[in-house]
């Protein structure tokens, strides 16, 4: 390029800066088009295809099914229960767990990884861990029964509890990890100016750090809650894919693919979208009566 | 005011591991004194600051208030108010939350807190930005709401970080004239950290001047001036000129070195003998030129212009650099002859301080 090409470029970049304009922003362009391709078209077709039943009945066939089937509604609410509750847990625990391991100590990048390791693990791994620990003939109802602190085996795999513990033992690192962050965006000097202020660890707590940790642990509810409410191998697995654990999406899959009805699967595929959106979005709505600006300390 | 009589820190030490970061430092603070601890950023001063404030567990050592005991105590049951070099302001809280909050920790009623925290408002003239966030204001308006919320609670000692470290010179310059007027009106007792000579001379009573972790001097900002302990606060107190010379005759007064063929006589600080090394300390505002006969000689170098002097800097016929102020108009090349009052001629044993 010779020097004149070189300073009109120069100009053009300018021109296009005063308009608000980043050509380098055009880099983005490829990954656009690949969330076009993958996600919003998929997204877009399922949406029409639920408006399409296979048996006909106008284009809500499919919803009025879902909804009129006390069977296949309860299936909203029974992921709800184990999902809510599993986030929940899961943020809630992170908190203690993210105070104890921010500072430097010695050691603390294994017992950060030995927390993490879950995630690598798959829910699968993880529900025949369970079937083996926590089975009727597992190691620890027969402790229990060993000790004699039960005469009768806990039933606490397929059932309710055993998908509620597979939700937190995979839910948990990710919890872990958010929290971790955000709290470690925290100045810790604020909690020093506290404390010369005479606030004890609680109160140091209750009102600098919780109210400064508080939308990013709304956020990592929010993370959480999405992944819990997609369960589905766990709830196969170590759950009562039947009753208890009869989840939305364990119907999506019986619909689309031992029905072959795309089209129901689909609807009921949108309805879990609405449930988790609808649920984030109430939370992203009390997130936004807190303070989420800098947490560094100089305001 | 909970005024206190004394705050007496004996043989306070922190060690990090193997390393001290501060060793055996002994004070008494009078009530209503200033202190200032004075040092390069790593000697010691921060952590001898955040050890009286409770946010240091000391090595060894005690910290005594008024006779009792308080180096146990965590820093909320101290009763010292802080400033801290980030001002630690509450992002999430407003400027009037920010001061109130030692109050309300306190449990102060609530009339009487809002009464407390309007006058400290008003003491820091930041009445119209009450509702604000700290986000919201400028680097010296947070400083002051640092400053407020520190004193609103009438504190026993108020302790400060390099307070104005963060903020422009003219900044500097008013914040350290509200701080000092704050320290007289409210009589409080005060204890500063800060690296800046310039600061702690104008502010403090006295001054703790530290290196690697071990006091060097303590005294009024005269004393450390005019007559500093060592090598070391003499080069931080602003004598720029540190000349190794030969020594040709000493006793115990006086020093004569030999610089080249000329003489420089100064006073001997350091109990130096005839034929060893020394080093004279001189500032560059005591050196005059002059063009009688004797003195100095030396070639100017780089000359800068600082108003209504100039700031020159020279050498020597021994070859050392030489720094010294002068009115005249003088131009890289010239040579000149360089005189100083003997007792602004400090002399030092050479070596380590």
């Amino acid at each position: 390029m010779t020097a004149g090409g070189g300073r009109k470029d120069v100009a053009l970049r300018h021109r296009l800066a005063e308009r608000g304009i980043d050509r380098t922003l055009w880099l983005l362009l490829p990954g656009v088009a690949f969330l076009v391709v993958l996600f919003c078209y998929p997204f877009a077709y399922g949406l029409g295809l639920s408006f399409q039943p296979k048996e006909g009945g106008g284009p809500f066939a499919n919803y009025r099914t879902f909804f009129s089937d006390p069977y296949l509604r309860e299936t909203v609410w029974i992921t709800l229960r184990l999902a809510v509750p599993a986030a929940l847990i899961n943020v809630l625990a992170s908190v203690p767990v993210a105070f104890r391991t921010r500072g430097r100590f010695r050691g603390r990048r294994t017992v950060t990884t030995l927390l993490v390791i879950p995630v690598t693990l798959g829910t699968v791994l993880t529900a025949e861990g369970l079937l083996g620990y926590l089975g009727p003939a597992g190691w620890f109802n027969k402790a229990l029964l060993e000790i004699g602190l039960i005469d009768q085996p806990l039933e606490l795999v397929h059932n309710y509890w055993g998908v509620l513990a597979s939700l937190l033992i995979t839910g948990f690192p990710f919890a872990y990890l958010l929290t971790l962050s955000y709290l470690t965006g925290i100045d810790p000097s604020l909690e020093q100016a506290a404390a010369t202020l005479g606030a004890g660890w609680w109160q140091r707590f209750r009102t600098i750090t919780l109210p400064l940790l508080t939308p990013g642990l709304a956020i990592t509810f929010c993370l959480t809650f999405v992944l819990a409410y997609s369960v589905f191998p766990s709830a196969q697995l170590v759950g009562d894919p039947r009753g208890s654990t009869h989840v939305i999406s364990i119907e999506a899959y019986d619909a689309a693919f031992k029905q072959f009805d795309y089209s129901l699967g689909s609807a009921i595929a949108m309805i879990m979208a609405l449930v988790m959106l609808a649920v984030v979005a109430l939370v992203l709505v009390w997130r936004s009566t807190f303070y989420r600006g800098a947490t560094g300390g100089k305001g | 005011m909970a005024r206190i009589d004394s705050l007496a820190l004996d043989g306070v030490t922190r060690r990090f591991g193997a390393h001290a970061a501060l060793s055996d430092l002994n004070l008494e603070i009078a009530g209503g004194e200033f202190i200032a601890l004075l040092g390069p950023s790593g000697c010691g001063k921060s952590t001898a600051l955040n050890c009286l404030a409770g946010l240091l567990p000391l090595t060894s050592g005690s910290i005594r208030l008024d006779g009792h005991r308080i180096d146990h105590l965590p820093p909320e049951r101290r009763g010292f108010g802080m400033v801290f070099q980030n001002y630690a302001l509450f992002p999430h809280l407003t400027v009037r939350a920010n001061i109130g909050f030692g109050l309300k920790m306190a449990g102060v009623p609530k009339a009487d807190a809002a009464t407390r925290v309007e006058r400290a408002l008003d003491l820091v003239h930041l009445t119209d930005q009450a509702r604000k966030r700290p986000g919201q204001l400028s680097g010296g308006q947070q400083q002051r709401v640092a400053i407020a919320r520190a004193v609103v609670l009438e504190p026993r000692l108020v302790l400060m970080d390099e307070p104005l470290s963060n903020l422009d010179a003219k900044l500097r310059l008013e914040m350290r004239t509200e701080i000092r007027r704050l320290h007289q009106s409210l009589g409080l007792t005060t204890v500063y950290v800060t690296h800046d000579q310039e600061e702690a001379l104008s502010l403090a009573d006295r001054l703790v001047l530290l290196k690697d972790g071990r006091v060097q001097q303590t005294g009024t900002g005269e004393d450390v001036y005019l007559h500093p302990a060592n090598r070391y606060v003499a080069s931080f107190m602003g004598y720029r000129n540190m000349l190794t010379l030969p020594v040709l005759d000493a006793d115990r007064e006086q020093a004569v070195l030999a610089v080249g063929g000329e003489r420089l006589t100064g006073r001997n600080r350091g109990s130096v003998g005839a034929g060893q090394r020394a080093t004279a300390a001189l500032r560059p505002e005591d050196i005059t030129v002059t063009t009688a006969p004797g003195g100095l000689r030396a070639a100017v170098e780089v000359v800068e212009y600082h108003g209504r002097e100039m700031v020159v800097q020279g050498r020597l016929k021994d070859g050392q650099e030489v720094h010294f102020t002068t009115p005249e108009r003088l131009a890289p090349g010239d040579d000149v002859r360089l005189t100083a009052p003997e007792h602004r001629v400090l002399v030092f044993a050479e070596g380590p301080s």
